[in-house]
This record gives structure tokens, sequence and C-alpha cells, in this order.
């Protein structure tokens, strides 16, 4: 009979943690000619459209950027926090927060802007997300309170102070009552590649300044987690917080600064989606980014490069939900559904970084 | 009297919106009880939801609705229990995930139900208690899964205190490897735990949609899920705790429909948020004593087991 045990490696296997992304991405795509079959669909046809039509254009691959730079840039952010143990779930609502604070300014020196507007919204979208963050570091440093149920209950809040906002003060009085806010003016938006720059290449598409937020953050937050003494402080005390504790590191700031910097890149994430693609306030602006990049932080391994990818790889899932739902009618949710078996995959796959796989001897059965 | 008239609903719909906090966060109690923390309660409680509604739809029958909620709740936390307890995946990371699954599956499966309408769950008064005044027809005019509800609370607070099953899954979530050493099966018996869990949140799910709204929308659980994850740690790990906080929450949702009849002039979304704040201020209530959570929370929660080492 074939049977298997798991026995723990000594140390990780390197190899194991590159390679088992690419395992996940493998199983992903099965899974998804497992679903399309099981929907009645042709699975090659479904998985072409899925995958390969988003990115067969110009147009497309505009799109796949607009989407992956705020998910790549609220994960860079978590997986900072991730590392150090603290588990901000709360992006979402710091995104909306970001978006509402950015809005506030825009809509405040509406008429009256300059090339100081843009960013004097991106500095308040980020000080919005970095103070709805910093009620669950407060209470988890001051009260203990778990950092988890308190940022994903005020992300349900924040939902509802953008409601108030868009069906409230904040409504566009010319807008026919829909609950939105008046269309941004240009000094309040993120310049276009092609509109503002001409920049031929990208004619027609709705390709923005605000991708470069997340292309900075990159090689910021690699510094960050690899070089600077504070980011190794805070893996410290997330990897062993009894060591970090005798070494003097305090484990109240590392909170502080995980969910600081996340709240703050949720923020400028924010920022870039309403004065970028969206261009004003909106009840149902943001697309869920804030819960997505955890998942983008996870398959990208924690680590900035993985998560480039990852974001990537996330954002077609997102555009081939799109690009289903009119080819093929099918809901666009079926994106959230691969999404989790993406992140399913992986988790499961992990077993393989810290055990191997053994054939059980007869030796080994008597202690089963 | 006129205050009759405003606390006789208030009663009743903090009554009615109580029992799927109470039943989620019950199931989750004795999954953590094992030593294992499943953050997956909202996706499941969303799958419990639609699984039971578009079953109720497609045959009729509210009863085979209900049971296709606790299964889609089973097969949501065996998804769970395999990949965090046989391949030993991050527990916090696979419940996250397996909301997020839920979600979008939910939102997937229900597509075609967002219209839907199904019959009533019929409310069975008690001869002369429901007619008490004020509690009378919030809690002994409930509909049979209200009380299946009570009669699980019961069973559930006998079970974990008064039986040696409830005994030998405590003693696991405190400590698996002595429970090990002795001889009990401690992966099985949280894979029992976490089953368990999954089937109450699918439960509490089918309750909403089928009991409680009879209706299906996208993300229709609206974090309740979450807040039952909460209530857990509000209850310090306690049944009887759990029933009186979630009619705590009951009570606060229940305002949130009843305040404009009580003449309270608020915004609708500061009342909408209302759950949620309450929430943040409870946990903080019973996290400000961090000894209270360390003598009460199972001291192997969220600890993987490994069996062979």
């Amino acid at each position: 009979m074939l049977d298997f045990t798991l026995e723990p490696r000594p140390s990780p296997s390197r190899t194991m943690r590159l390679a088992m992304p690419l395992v996940a991405t493998l199983m992903t795509l099965i899974g998804g000619v497992l679903i399309f079959s099981f929907l009645g669909k042709n699975p090659a046809q479904a998985m072409a459209a899925f995958f390969l039509a988003p990115i067969s254009s110009l147009n497309g691959w505009s799109e796949l950027l607009l989407k992956a730079s705020p998910l790549c840039l609220i994960a860079l952010g978590l997986a900072i926090g991730y590392r150090a143990n603290v588990w901000n779930i709360g992006a979402e609502g710091q995104l909306l927060l970001g978006g509402i604070f950015a809005s506030g300014v825009a809509i405040h020196f509406d008429g009256h802007g300059g090339p100081w507007l843009l960013p004097l919204m991106m500095a308040a979208g980020a000080v919005g997300g970095m103070l709805w963050a910093a009620i669950p570091a407060l209470l988890r440093v001051r009260f203990n309170a778990n950092e988890i149920l308190v940022s994903l209950m005020l992300t349900y809040v924040a939902t509802q102070l953008l409601i108030y906002l868009v069906s409230g003060p904040w409504q566009d009085p010319h807008g026919m009552n829909f609950p939105q806010s008046i269309n941004f003016s240009r000094d309040a938006l993120f310049p276009r590649f092609f509109g503002d720059w001409h920049w031929a290449t990208w004619r027609g598409t709705r390709l923005n300044a605000s991708i470069f937020m997340a292309a900075a953050a990159v090689p910021l937050a690699w510094c960050f987690m690899r070089k600077s003494f504070a980011g190794y402080r805070m893996e410290v005390g997330g990897l062993a917080p009894l060591a970090a504790r005798y070494a003097g590191y305090s484990e109240p700031r590392a909170v502080w600064l995980a969910l600081l910097i996340g709240g703050a890149t949720a923020g400028l994430a924010g920022t870039g989606e309403v004065a970028g693609p969206v261009g004003q306030l909106q009840a149902t602006w943001a697309p869920g980014y804030g819960f997505t990049a955890i998942i983008v932080a996870f398959v990208g391994r924690l680590h900035p490069i993985g998560i480039v990818l990852a974001s990537l790889l996330m954002a077609l899932l997102y555009l081939g939900g799109e690009a289903v739902q009119t080819s093929l009618q099918l809901p666009k949710a079926i994106s959230g559904v691969f999404q989790g078996l993406l992140l399913f995959s992986l988790l499961g796959c992990d077993v393989f970084v810290n055990y191997r796989l053994r054939r059980r001897t007869h030796a080994m059965t008597r202690d089963a | 009297m006129d205050w009759i008239n405003l606390l006789t609903p208030l009663a009743a719909s903090a009554v009615i919106a109580a029992i799927p906090l109470m039943l989620a966060a019950l199931g989750e109690l004795v999954t953590e009880k094992s030593g294992v923390l499943n953050l997956g309660v909202e996706g499941t409680m969303l799958m419990g939801a639609i699984g039971a509604f578009a079953v109720t739809v497609q045959t009729g029958s509210l009863w085979l609705g209900v049971l296709a909620g606790i299964a889609a709740g089973v097969v949501m936390s065996a998804i769970f229990a395999w990949l965090t307890l046989s391949l030993m995946a991050n527990q916090v990371a696979t419940g996250l995930a397996l909301t997020i699954f839920g979600i979008g599956l939910s939102a997937y499966v229900g597509r075609p139900y967002t219209d839907a309408t199904i019959p009533m769950l019929r409310d069975l008064p008690i001869p002369g208690l429901s007619s008490i005044p004020v509690l009378g027809p919030s809690i002994f005019s409930l509909n049979p899964l209200g009380y299946l509800s009570v009669a699980l609370l019961v069973a559930i607070a006998w079970f974990l205190y008064r039986s040696r099953a409830g005994l030998v899954l405590r003693s696991i979530g405190e400590a698996p490897s002595v429970a090990h050493a002795i001889g009990y099966p401690v992966v099985r018996i949280r894979y029992l735990a976490t089953l368990f869990g999954g089937a109450m949140s699918g439960l509490a799910g089918a309750y909403y949609s089928v009991g409680y709204l009879r209706l299906w929308q996208e993300n229709l659980t609206a974090g309740r899920g979450w807040i039952a994850l909460a209530l857990v740690v509000f209850a310090t790990w306690r049944p009887g705790r759990t029933a009186l906080g979630a009619l705590l929450f009951g009570v606060v949702m229940a305002l949130q429909f009843q305040a404009q009849a009580m003449g309270i002039r608020i915004p609708s979304q500061a009342l909408a948020s209302l759950p949620y704040l309450a929430t943040i201020v409870v946990l903080v209530i019973i996290s400000r004593n961090r000894q209270t959570i360390r003598l009460n929370a199972p001291a192997s929660l969220g600890k993987p087991f490994f069996a062979g080492s």
C-alpha cells in the first residue's frame, strides 16, 4: 500500500519556497480547467478568454497595470506588518479613508488648485489611512485588543462613512442625486500618460501617473525589510517575541510601525484610485483591493519582488473575471473563486517548505 | 403603555438578530476549545446562507435548505481543516483565505437567486408563555430554528463541561502534546471540532437567509461572522456568556431598525455602524486585562500540532 508520512526538514527548503508559488499557480490553472468544464464551457476556450484575452491588447496591459499597482502598494505595506506578526486585515477601510481624505482636499480646493494640489492630496490620503490604522494600533498597544477584529470592524464603519459623505455633505449638487461627489478638477488628478503627457504608445488607455507610487514603493519596501534596522527589529519581534523582548526591542513600537505603514500605503492606494481612474468620490469606487491585497501579500511570500508578481497575477484574475462576464456570460465573482483557489493551493503546498514527504516504512508504522 | 409598544418589537428583533450570532459563535467556541483558530466564519456563514437559500428555492423545502446550509458549512471547514491540520498551513492565513473564497463563491453561486422568494418559516408560539408582556413574543414565539438554537446552546454547554468527551476536547486545546502522549488522537479530534464549528456557521448562515431575511444578496451576512469571532473573545470562551453577548449585540442591531420608531434622529449610516463600533468597544473592555484573556483562551489556540515531532 502506498503510505506516505510527513517528516520535518532540518531547515526550511529554499528551493521549495521558490517553487511552490509556481506549483500553486499551476494547480489553480488546473482547478480553472475543472471549474470551466463543470460549468459546461469549453475549458480551452474559457481559459483563453480568462487569462489571455485580457492582455492581448495594449489597453489590456494598461488595465492590468492600473489594477496591479494599488494591489502591489497595499500588499507591500501589509507584508511589512505580517512579517512582524501584526495582522492588519482592515486595509480596505484604510483604503477608503485614504480616498475620502484625498477627496476632501480635492473638493475643498476645487477651482483654486495648482501643481501643489495633488501632492497635498497624496499626503492627506496617507494620513487618512494612517489615522484609520492608528485606531487598531492604539487599541492593541493600550488595551491588548485584537487588531484583526478591530481593523476589520473599522472597514464596515468606513463604508458607512463613505456612503454618508457621498449621499450627504459631499454629494454633487448637479449629480442627479447619484451617491457621488463632483468630478475632480484637472489639478486634482494624476496626469495621464496619453492625455496629459502625450506618450503616444499609450493612446486610448487610462494609464496615469498613480502607478508610479507602487513602482516607488517596491524598492523602498525592499530596503526597509532587508536593509533597515527597524525592519530587522520588527521581523525578529514577529519570529521570536521572547528573544526580541530579551534584546530590548519594543513590541508596541513594532505594532505601531506595522499598522501605520500599512495604513499609509492603503491610504495612498485610495488616493491613486479616486484621483486616478475614478476621478471623483463614489459610493462604490473600491472593488475590494484591500482584501485582495491580503492574498497578494501571501502569494508574494511577503517579499517585494514576489508581491510585484503576485499583484500582476491577481490583477489578471480580476480582468479575466470581467472578460468572461461579457464573452461567456459568467458572473465576474468567479475571480474571487480563482483568487481563493490560488491562495488555498499555495497554503497547502507550503507544507513542502518545512516538511518532506516520506514513504512510510514498516519500522516507522509502529508509532503511527 | 407606550414603552411596551416600543420594547416588545425591540426585544423580538434583538432575539432574532442574536440567534445567528450565537450559533456561529458557539461553533467557533467549540473549534477554538480544541486549539484551532478558524477565522473563516464569515465566508462559511455566507456559503451556508446561499447553500440553504438555493436548495430551498430549488426544492421548495425549508428543511432541505437548512440541511444544505449545514453541509456547505461542513465542506468549507473541511477545506480549512485539511489545510491547517493535515498540511499544517498557517491558521490565520487559511482562515482569511476561506473568507475571501466564501465571499467570492457565494456571490458566484448566488447570482441567479437574487430575486427569488421562499416560503416563511412559521413561528411556533408556546401557549401561555408567549403572552407575557415584552419578553413573551420574543423568547417564547420563535421559529423552529430558534428553538433548535437554544437547545444547541444547552447541549454544547453540557458537552464541554459535563461530558468526558468535552474534557478530552478541552485538554487537547490546552496541552495537545500531553493529550497525544496519553493516547488521544489530537488531529482527529481537532478535525471533528473544526467540522462541527463549520456546521454551526453553516446553520447560522442558513438561519440568516431562510429563517430571518428570506432573501439572498451578495455579502448578505455583512460582517456578522467577524462579530461572532469577537463574541467568542468577549465571552472569554464560555457558552453562557456567548449567548448573553449575542443578545447584547442583538439589541444593538435591533436598535438600528427600531430607532426611527423610537424617534431617534441620527443618520442611518451612523446607526448601521453601531454593531461594528460596539464590537470594538466590547473587545477593548474585555481585552484590557491581559490576564483574563491569557487565563481563559485555550493555551494552544492557533498553534499547529505535529504528531511526529
